[in-house]
């Protein structure tokens, strides 16, 4: 759905995206995860061209964006909603009037305009608020006027520039709840940048980490937690790094109650001590990793048994 | 003199007045507010970035801010006989305070025009909006409390260098200063002048400051 290639932004000297590939699947949520100064924010703004690359394409719902001349870039931008940090609402207009003036710009005629507005208000959970003004909105529901309008063009694609930075922690779940929904439901695919881990465990399907401009590691989150020393699930699982030599990290998906650890200690004969170790919620299912240090003559047989039961077994040298 | 002797000098100087300032407002906001749009949207990180234009633009707009307005009244008679005809009279100086006070009025706009959050901007922008449609419906629109502000602001101004305008044959309440109160030691009708113009300025700046507020909605 989104596709961006050998993506390079440089201001004067300063290089904010380093040769970066980013492959959005149709119908995922795909977060950008990175410290601020990584790009992320470049990146997204380089999807929709309010930043234009320096080098590289972007292709988004198959139309070449960085090919398009201004009246059909604007056209096409019309099919890409985006939300913002600071929600980005008119003070000068309602909640309704937020909501319609992409309806304007897109040239809808008035009565077509309500009704819509009206069913977008709805979709949010604002049904009622229309006539009220920006600034008597609490944050949460800023940002959900922020996503209808956002949708009033019918996309086919969301942006979302930090949405949840500036929320605290129970209207950021409410409004990621909001977005898992519409991603559901409308089959939207999402592209978001956050600084966050919570919001990357919380709704995304595949991640890219950023630093320096690059992209250090992308892909299904579920793909990266089974690979063996990936950024992302050292950051996911709290446990001290590097591990502690002779020591075992396993990391289990699926079931968290499946029994094989004790199966382990029974079947073997091992000691097995836990050193660490947390079960993660994520959108796919949760993941648990824990660190243990095995010691008995059976030590590799059990490693190998617990290889076979799907778990991956990561040895400290 | 008495009130009797006043009364008929002071209506017609202040209807003079509203004159002089009502149609130098109206040419004002017609030509001063495109011009301070111009002076935002040709910026180097404008809309549309123009930089040498917008230079030249700014250059104009500083050669304006920076004559006195009794000298630039006088230098531009040749220009205020080709347009109205004639250098004395009301209308006449209808053209000098606006030459006068589109630059101000100019700047005033760009002023609050920069005001409006870039944020709103580009997400106007990220939605697929023309430009003319973000000057019309953002920057415009999220201004206006600021532009009313910039328009109070200009038409004290205005009132101000009307009263200059009186001395060189323009009319008004300036003229009736000058001639009466300066000129003829009417002590009385100098204050009564005085006070007519401090009401006047007082009452649009309330109205200027009213009209902003109700505006605003942050």
């Amino acid at each position: 759905m989104i596709q961006a290639s050998g993506l390079r932004k440089q201001y004067g000297t300063t290089v904010a995206l380093d040769g970066v590939d980013l492959h959005v699947r149709e119908g995922e949520i795909y977060g950008v995860l990175g410290q601020s100064g990584a790009g992320k924010s470049t990146l997204l703004r380089c999807v929709n061209l309010l930043e234009r690359p320096t080098a590289g394409t972007v292709t988004v719902a198959g139309q070449d964006l960085t090919a398009l001349g201004d009246r059909d870039l604007n056209r096409a931008r019309q099919r890409i909603g985006m939300i913002h940090q600071h929600f980005a609402l008119l003070s000068s207009r309602t909640v309704a009037g937020n909501v319609a003036f992409p309806l304007e710009i897109m040239g809808v005629p008035r009565a077509e305009r309500e009704r819509r507005v009206g069913e977008l208000l709805e979709l949010v959970g604002l049904d009622g608020r229309g006539k009220d003004r920006p600034h008597q909105l609490s944050g949460g529901q800023k940002q959900r006027v922020g996503i209808a309008r956002a949708l009033a063009g019918n996309p086919s694609v969301l942006l979302s520039d930090e949405a949840t930075s500036a929320l605290d922690p129970a209207t950021t779940q409410s409004i990621l709840a909001l977005l898992k929904r519409l991603n559901t439901e409308l089959g939207l695919t999402i592209l978001l940048i956050t600084h966050e881990m919570n919001v990357v465990k919380s709704v995304c399907d595949s991640v890219a980490i950023m630093a320096a401009g690059r992209i250090e590691e992308s892909g299904a989150i579920a793909d990266l937690i089974r690979t063996p020393g990936s950024r992302l699930t050292r950051e996911i699982f709290p446990l001290p790094e590097p591990a502690p030599a002779g020591s075992v990290t396993l990391t289990f998906t699926g079931d968290p109650r499946q029994p094989v650890v004790s199966e382990v200690v029974r079947k073997f004969d091992v000691d097995l001590s836990i050193l660490g170790g947390s079960i993660e919620d994520l959108s796919g299912g949760s993941v648990g990793r824990l660190r243990v240090a095995l010691d008995g003559a059976e030590a590799p047989a059990a490693l190998a048994y617990l290889r076979e039961s799907g778990l991956i077994v990561e040895e400290a040298p | 003199m008495t009130w009797d002797e006043m009364l008929p000098l002071l209506w017609p100087a202040t209807v003079e007045t509203a004159q002089m300032v009502g149609w130098s407002t109206l040419f004002t906001v017609l030509l001063g507010l495109p011009l301070g749009v111009a002076l935002v949207v040709f910026d180097r990180d404008g809309l549309r970035p123009l930089p040498a234009f917008k230079s030249g633009l700014g250059f104009v707009v500083n050669v304006g801010r920076s004559l006195p307005f009794i000298v630039l009244m006088i230098a531009i008679i040749p220009f205020t006989r080709l347009v109205v005809g004639t250098t004395i009279g009301t209308a006449a100086f209808v053209v000098p305070l606006t030459v006068g006070a589109v630059p101000f009025f100019a700047r005033l706009v760009e002023t609050a025009l920069r005001e409006v959050g870039t944020d709103v901007v580009q997400a106007a922008q990220a939605m697929g909006a023309s430009r003319t449609a973000i000057v019309r419906k953002v920057l415009l629109p999220e201004a206006l409390p600021g532009l009313v502000a910039g328009l109070t602001v200009t038409v004290v101004a205005l009132i101000g260098y009307s009263a200059m305008a009186g001395t060189l044959g323009g009319g008004g309440l300036g003229d009736l200063a000058v001639r009466y109160g300066y000129q003829r030691f009417e002590t009385l009708l100098m204050i009564v002048t005085v006070v007519l113009l401090l009401v006047i300025v007082q009452l649009l700046q309330s109205l200027g400051d009213w009209v902003a507020r109700r505006l605003s909605h942050k």
